[in-house]
């Protein structure tokens, strides 16, 4: 058996030792991004730069979902993260049940990694989400 | 160009569910029910605006003038999401304004049958052979409940739960008693998908489907059909007596899209250009929230009609919990609002959805409304919002005499 391998489910997930998300930043204002961007939608400026994002934050909003597409297991937690230090993503609340008045909004959460696939080939698809910190 | 604009026919249709009929089917009813409301024809009208989200390919509006009348006139087919049909509203206007056409006639129609949840992340997935990266993100699948989620009650409850936390005294409760208000009010709208009144119990225990939005809380899928006859301020001074004495006033018409924040990489800003619009809106009318008599908002979910409030100003910085704890928003209450049942009884055919609240503010501001009349309206207002996202603020007032 050769090494595993691993695929992040999203280009802006980098995996390895030190898992975090990478924003294209705009070198003018800051305005973060995690897709490609023809010029900056805060200022206009065209240039960008690849940026580390924090693994920490807190909960902004969330919602339980207990509806979903036929093969998305339910319930699930889907949450707003302000990250430290700049980006505003969405992701998987984990490891912290599905009873609201347990999920506290403004936690301080970080960030994780879970497999959530595997193609015909054998590789696992690797997304990110947050549990509580 | 136009000082004002009028209208001076709408019509909609009950909403609900048709198979038996098309989209050009419910679309030629309303538009020849809202012709003959203002006692005119095709034959005069100089524009055409034709709103249908799922069908906006499908040339619409030329399909709609097969059935009533093929006069030649410039037609736009227009999509903007769930503000689609108010879009086509404005079209019109624009045209009125632009000098280009003094009658114009505009219509929203959408036949959505029991679709359940929107959009391709609502549906369901094969199972991959071999991952490959594809789209901006680069994603080696669907991310729909891997990476959050996307869908409408979800989108919505985490912008009212953004909202909870923001301001003390909001939560599940006051989100509830949203609905609760509104199936208490579409009881009284014969027009209304749904006609029942539910208890806050029962609309807190019902079916959960994205926290705090259980079923009661969510606008149902259906079909549905709206229009208006639109007139310049010279064309309704040569009218008859009788429909200029029934004619409403458009004293704003204003159209925004989401300006930058940053947490636009998390999910769509429905606020921030729902607060443009209506400050552009009060100013054009020069009206201010306490003069309205009634609002059409757009609570596609209930978590979105409590943010709304103060979006559009109803209430005080942070008091929307407090405005709807004290009954603010019921039709007996200072600002009724969705006193048709909103979307969340009444109904939410796409394309339709922002004529018919056109529809319900002006049948009330020429005291139509039957049972649900609020008595003595003289302003109103109506607001859309599409997500992605485009926000339509109309105001509209009754003839002064």
């Amino acid at each position: 058996m050769g090494e595993k391998a691993q695929m992040a489910v999203v280009d802006y997930l980098v995996l390895g030792d030190d898992p975090h998300l990478e924003a294209n930043a705009c070198r003018s204002c800051g305005a973060l991004f995690f897709d490609r961007r023809n010029a900056c939608a805060r200022c206009g400026a065209v240039g960008f730069e690849r940026r580390a994002l924090a693994t920490t934050g807190v909960v902004r909003s969330y919602t339980i979902i207990h509806r979903a597409a036929p093969n998305v297991p339910v319930p699930y937690v889907s949450t707003v993260v302000e990250l430290d230090g700049g980006g505003v993503v969405k992701a998987n609340l984990v490891d912290a049940g599905s009873d609201p008045d347990k999920i506290e909004l403004g936690m301080k959460v970080r960030l994780t990694t879970f497999a959530c696939g595997r193609d015909e080939e054998g590789t696992e698809a690797v997304a990110f989400g947050f549990t509580p910190a | 160009m136009s000082d004002n604009v009028w209208i001076i026919g709408t019509t909609m249709c009950r909403f609900g569910r048709y198979p038996d009929k098309d989209t050009v089917d419910l679309a030629s009813e309303v538009a020849l029910g809202a012709l003959a409301d203002a006692g005119t024809t095709m034959a005069d009208m100089q524009v055409l605006a034709v709103g249908c989200l799922m069908e906006a390919a499908n040339m619409m509006g030329q399909h709609l003038q097969k059935q009533i009348g093929q006069t030649g006139i410039p037609v736009y087919n227009v999509a903007n999401a769930c503000a689609t049909g108010a879009t086509a509203v404005r079209t019109v206007i624009l045209s009125i304004k632009a000098g280009e056409a003094d009658m114009g006639l505009a219509v929203g129609v959408e036949q959505m049958g029991k679709m359940g949840l929107l959009g391709p992340a609502g549906r369901e997935r094969q199972k991959p052979t071999g991952y490959e990266r594809s789209g901006r993100y680069g994603a080696v699948m669907p991310v729909e409940g891997v990476l959050g989620t996307g869908l409408m009650p979800g989108v919505f409850a985490q912008a009212g739960m953004e909202y909870a936390s923001r301001h003390d005294g909001v939560g599940f409760e006051q989100f509830a008693k949203v609905a609760e208000k509104n199936h208490a009010h579409s009881a009284l709208n014969p027009l209304a998908q749904y006609q029942k009144a539910f208890s806050l119990a029962e609309v807190m225990d019902s079916a959960m489907v994205a926290y705090p939005n259980t079923l009661l809380m969510c606008c149902p899928t259906g079909d549905g059909a709206a229009a208006v006859v639109l007139c310049s301020d010279a064309k309704l001074k040569t009218l008859d007596p009788d429909v200029r004495r029934r004619a409403v006033k458009i004293s704003a018409s204003v159209l925004t899209s989401d300006p930058y924040v940053a947490s636009d990489t998390a999910q769509p800003d429905v606020s921030t250009l729902t607060r443009t619009a209506a400050a552009a809106a009060y100013e054009q009318a020069g009206v201010s929230p306490t003069d309205l008599d009634l609002v059409e908002l757009h609570d596609c979910f209930a978590t979105a009609e409590l943010i709304h409030y103060e979006n559009l100003s109803l209430c005080e910085p942070g008091g929307a919990g407090d405005f709807i704890d004290r009954r603010g928003p019921w039709r007996d209450g200072d600002i009724p609002v969705n006193v048709s049942g909103g979307l969340i009884s009444k109904g939410h055919p796409i394309g339709a959805t922002g004529v018919a609240n056109l529809y319900e503010v002006a049948t009330h501001l020429r005291g139509e409304a039957g049972d649900r009349q609020i008595e003595g309206a003289t302003v109103g207002l109506t607001h859309v919002i599409g997500l992605g996202s485009a926000c339509a603020v109309h105001v509209l007032e009754k003839a002064a005499s």
